[in-house]
């Protein structure tokens, strides 16, 4: 297999602009005669669906909630960029996308960010149309912010929940294009299976999550738009259905998978209470605005934060790095944070936290301006842990946020399958190493709105439409497949729960493969997993039927695929001997604990195709080329 | 500080939305305080499962109070007794060892019970497809600062955009009215410059198509406030009962 990137020629401010040219069209009166197939309805999945439907082709959109309004795109708290320049400090499309480019550690494709700093603009156009109540200044115009590891104020927000907002506008043009009959929308749906007709993608298995029912599904091209992994840790911010299972159908059926190993650990979540805890809770980015990061300068000190003076208090990311202070890039102040606590100055019941203290910026701005900017988020704080952040600090320790891995995809987001595209998180172009702060949001739409509009018309211009339908042997195949799996998981009928094996693998991730790495670790990691793996599939207990609902039988075919998918984490990591943005492995660092590239070696994509069940993936490599920017040690002091 | 309560819970049980469904007794031992609802129902599902029974169904998904796809009436109240908030945020601190708690599902005509606590909501997508939008292709759109919004009326249409689209308002509601829900949509849209185009057909279309999904009318009971776990306030009904006068005499 050879990996294409399709990269227009020319210089980087022209190539989206030539490429959309270049790009064949799709006859508007032909444009009916196409189904498109969208799974997912987050920021990427709804703005695709409603865009693609409003150009004119039938659409048919599934999601796993009972609406689409509910996909985890949500949830994004602290805003999106653009490179607008209102406050006129000096924002630029360049200048985003060379921030971009070197947050990720130079392991992103130039000519990707380039066009998605571009792109960032129309967006917010859009969005304002739409009618996405963004923060406003006293005259009206837009207001922004600075937002992690920026130097200019280019994040435009609502609130804590621009996510929120921005989905809304998506699930109402969506939703428009609902009742203008373009979309079919199929709620309660889980996508169990790509189907292939002639290497192509042509459709999907579901399976209906209120009767049961195996559901086949045809189209001329597949969309998917399905999140992140970032649930393989168990714990994490994600939504708890968040899961890996469409882009793991994908890769079993031929699609690379990029990078798996680039995961975020987001700074600053509530840290872990107990063993029965569900999930981690994000603590917006945008805290570290006013927030100061300390723990205490003696070991075990037990004082109440508010009896330590400054003086005994060791502000480490200001004191470590005086340029950025509070606001280094996620991985750098997770890292950081990390090292305080595994050098035993954490603070809280296990040790494993760090304070976020807001006394100075109480003091300096008055409580009612720290209300405004973040009140739903110390409410959200206080629900959870019972303490009143205006009072005494918060405590925070980094969770498994997001991940920058994802299916390989070309410049018009097509996977190594032909008819297969990718959009949003489950894709892995633009963040490379480690995702910048309200970079999410701005992706997940750049790719539904903007790009992928022209790019799949490029490909259905030289597809004839409809020329598959569900009585195609490829579905009988493929949802009987599917049946297979789910009486195998139910009749299995063993004595662990698929939650408890899940929280297992979670925790192997976590010690081995999470905010450092080693060779020895990760070995260790693998052998765990193929253990654990024997262990679900005989071990395994998943009461009731597969008609109707049954939501433990969604869970356990979740978790399979996420024990699969974590074999190939854990050798991309060990294979990537480097350190570079949220990848840190131990034997790869500067004199100052910094993570050390090895540009030399690994300056590209590494995409894996598998290679059958139990068998070590096939490494493919996408070199990266930079003309750009100049590839340097990060450094934000 | 964490301590653990053991609770008794009657729950609603049915197995679809064919069959009659009746309340059944848990006992939900060890539970620790700092536990969110649900996942002390967590707690007793992996029990139910072990045990080779059906463990309860619920919906749920993101655990932190914004998707709006949990809830259930906890002791008669929708998403529990503490004000502004989702289930998946009530945590067990706000109960007592040897409580017995009531869960049951959203009652509502509109929402028809899937299983156990599980309800169908497309009701409200239903609404929202009849007119909850500005109809803006993608493209084309002006700058976005040639739109000016004043900040307090950007404001108070954020305050109306916080609606999670949870259900709590029917659930509340004597009359399983959808109003507070509705006009939380209208009021958003009509508030600002860019939604007053469709203004008038967006408020009677959405009104309409929410008397045909089977919801009820308004009595102002204000018990949809007093439950909606994201504070939204009727001031958005009144907005919405003048939108839809001024709509009508047209």
């Amino acid at each position: 297999m050879k990996l294409d990137s399709k990269i227009p020629d020319g210089p980087i401010a022209e190539k989206w602009d030539r490429h959309k040219f270049d790009l064949k069209l799709v006859n508007p009166a032909n444009k009916r005669k196409y189904t498109v197939i969208v799974v997912g309805t987050g920021l990427a999945g709804a703005s695709a669906s409603a865009s693609l439907a409003e150009l004119g082709y039938n659409v048919k959109t599934f999601c796993i909630q009972d609406s689409p309004r509910r996909a985890h795109s949500i949830a994004a708290q602290g805003g999106i960029n653009a490179a607008k320049n209102y406050q006129n400090d000096g924002d630029s499309v360049f200048r985003l996308f060379y921030d971009t480019v070197k947050g990720g550690d130079f392991r992103a494709r130039e000519a990707n960010v380039y066009r998605l700093a571009q792109i960032s603009n129309n967006i917010i156009d859009q969005c304002v149309a739409q009618g996405v109540p963004f923060a406003r200044e006293y005259g009206g115009l837009l207001a922004n912010r600075s937002f992690g590891g920026a130097q200019v104020s280019r994040t435009f927000y609502a609130r804590g929940q621009t996510g929120q907002q921005l989905l809304l506008g998506a699930y109402g043009a969506l939703s428009r294009q609902v009742a203008a009959k373009k979309v079919t929308l199929f709620a309660r749906r889980d996508m169990l299976e790509l189907v292939l007709v002639d290497g192509k993608a042509k459709g999907i298995i579901t399976r209906n999550l209120v009767t049961g029912d195996i559901e086949k599904h045809a189209g001329d091209a597949v969309i998917l738009a399905t999140g992140g992994y970032g649930n393989v840790f168990f714990l994490s911010t994600n939504a708890m259905a968040c899961n890996v299972t469409a882009a793991m159908r994908a890769y079993k059926k031929g699609a690379c998978f990029a990078n798996p190993c680039f995961t975020q650990i987001h700074p600053t979540c509530i840290p872990v209470h107990g063993d029965y805890q569900s999930k981690l809770t994000l603590m917006s980015e945008s805290l570290r605005n006013d927030g100061r990061v300390w723990v205490p300068k003696t070991i075990g000190d037990k004082r109440k934060p508010a009896d330590i003076p400054d003086s005994e208090r060791n502000y480490f990311l200001e004191e470590k790095y005086p340029s950025f202070g509070n606001l280094v890039p996620r991985d750098v102040a997770s890292r950081n944070a990390k090292e305080q606590c595994d050098k035993g100055f954490g603070v809280g019941e296990t040790g494993y936290a760090v304070y976020l203290d807001f006394k100075d910026a109480i003091a300096r701005d008055g409580e009612d301006v720290i209300r405004k900017k973040y009140g739903n988020l110390f409410t959200m704080y206080e629900k959870i842990t019972a303490e009143d952040p205006y009072k005494s600090p918060m405590m925070i320790y980094p969770a498994s946020h997001y991940t920058m891995g994802g299916l390989w995809v070309d410049y018009n987001l097509m996977s190594t399958i032909n008819g297969l595209f990718v959009l949003g998180e489950a894709n892995f172009s633009d963040h490379g190493a480690n995702r910048l702060g309200a970079s999410a949001l701005m992706q997940g739409l750049a790719d539904g709105y903007f790009i992928i509009p022209y790019t799949l018309g490029a490909y259905l211009a030289k597809e004839k439409p409809g020329t598959v339908n569900t009585d195609h042997d490829a579905f009988t195949e493929a949802s009987s497949d599917v049946v297979t799996t789910l009486d195998k998981l139910l009749s299995i009928k063993g004595k662990r729960t698929c939650d408890d094996i899940h929280r297992e693998l979670g925790k192997i991730l976590w010690d081995y493969c999470g905010m450092s790495r080693n060779e020895e670790g990760l070995e260790k990691a693998k052998t765990l997993v193929k253990n654990l793996k024997k262990e679900f599939w005989t071990n395994v207990t998943v009461p009731g039927t597969a008609a109707g609902m049954n939501q433990t039988l969604e869970r356990a075919g979740r978790v399979a695929e996420f024990l699969d998918f974590s074999l190939m984490l854990l050798e991309d990591a060990r294979t990537r001997r480097e350190s570079c943005g949220g990848h840190f492995n131990d034997a790869f660092q500067t004199d100052e604990n910094e993570a050390l590239r090895d540009d030399e070696h690994f300056s590209h994509v590494a995409a894996w195709e598998y290679n059958g069940e139990d068998r070590e993936p096939i490494l493919h490599k996408e070199p990266l080329v930079f003309e750009h920017v100049t590839l340097s040690q990060r450094s934000y002091k | 500080m964490t301590k653990t309560i053991n609770l008794t819970l009657k729950v609603w049980r049915q197995k679809n939305g064919n069959v009659k469904g009746r309340m059944e007794t848990y006992e939900a031992r060890g539970i620790s305080t700092d536990m969110s609802f649900l996942e002390m129902i967590d707690v007793v599902n992996e029990g139910l499962i072990l045990k080779g029974e059906d463990p309860i169904a619920f919906d749920h998904d993101c655990r932190e109070g914004i998707c709006g796809m949990c809830g259930a009436v906890v002791n008669g109240r929708p998403h529990g007794p503490e004000k502004g908030t989702t289930l998946c945020q009530l945590h067990m601190r706000h109960f007592d060892d040897g409580d017995e708690v009531v869960v049951e599902p959203w009652r509502s005509r509109a929402f028809k019970v899937i299983k156990d606590l599980v309800v169908d909501r497309s009701a409200f997508d239903s609404i929202i497809q009849a007119g909850g939008y500005i109809s803006v292709n993608t493209g084309g759109a002006q700058d976005a600062n040639a739109i000016p919004v004043p900040q307090n009326v950007a404001e108070k249409a954020m305050d109306a955009a916080e609606c999670i689209g949870c259900g709590a308002c029917v659930a509340a509601c004597p009359n399983a009215s959808a109003m507070l829900f509705v006009s939380a949509k209208v009021s958003q849209l009509a508030l600002l410059p860019q939604g007053r185009p469709e203004a008038a057909g967006r408020v009677k279309a959405m009104v309409s198509k929410m008397d045909d999904m089977g919801f009820g009318h308004c009595g102002n009971e204000r018990e949809c406030e007093a439950e909606c776990p994201k504070n939204i306030s009727i001031v958005n009904i009144a907005r919405m009962n003048r939108e839809f006068i001024k709509a009508s005499l047209k």
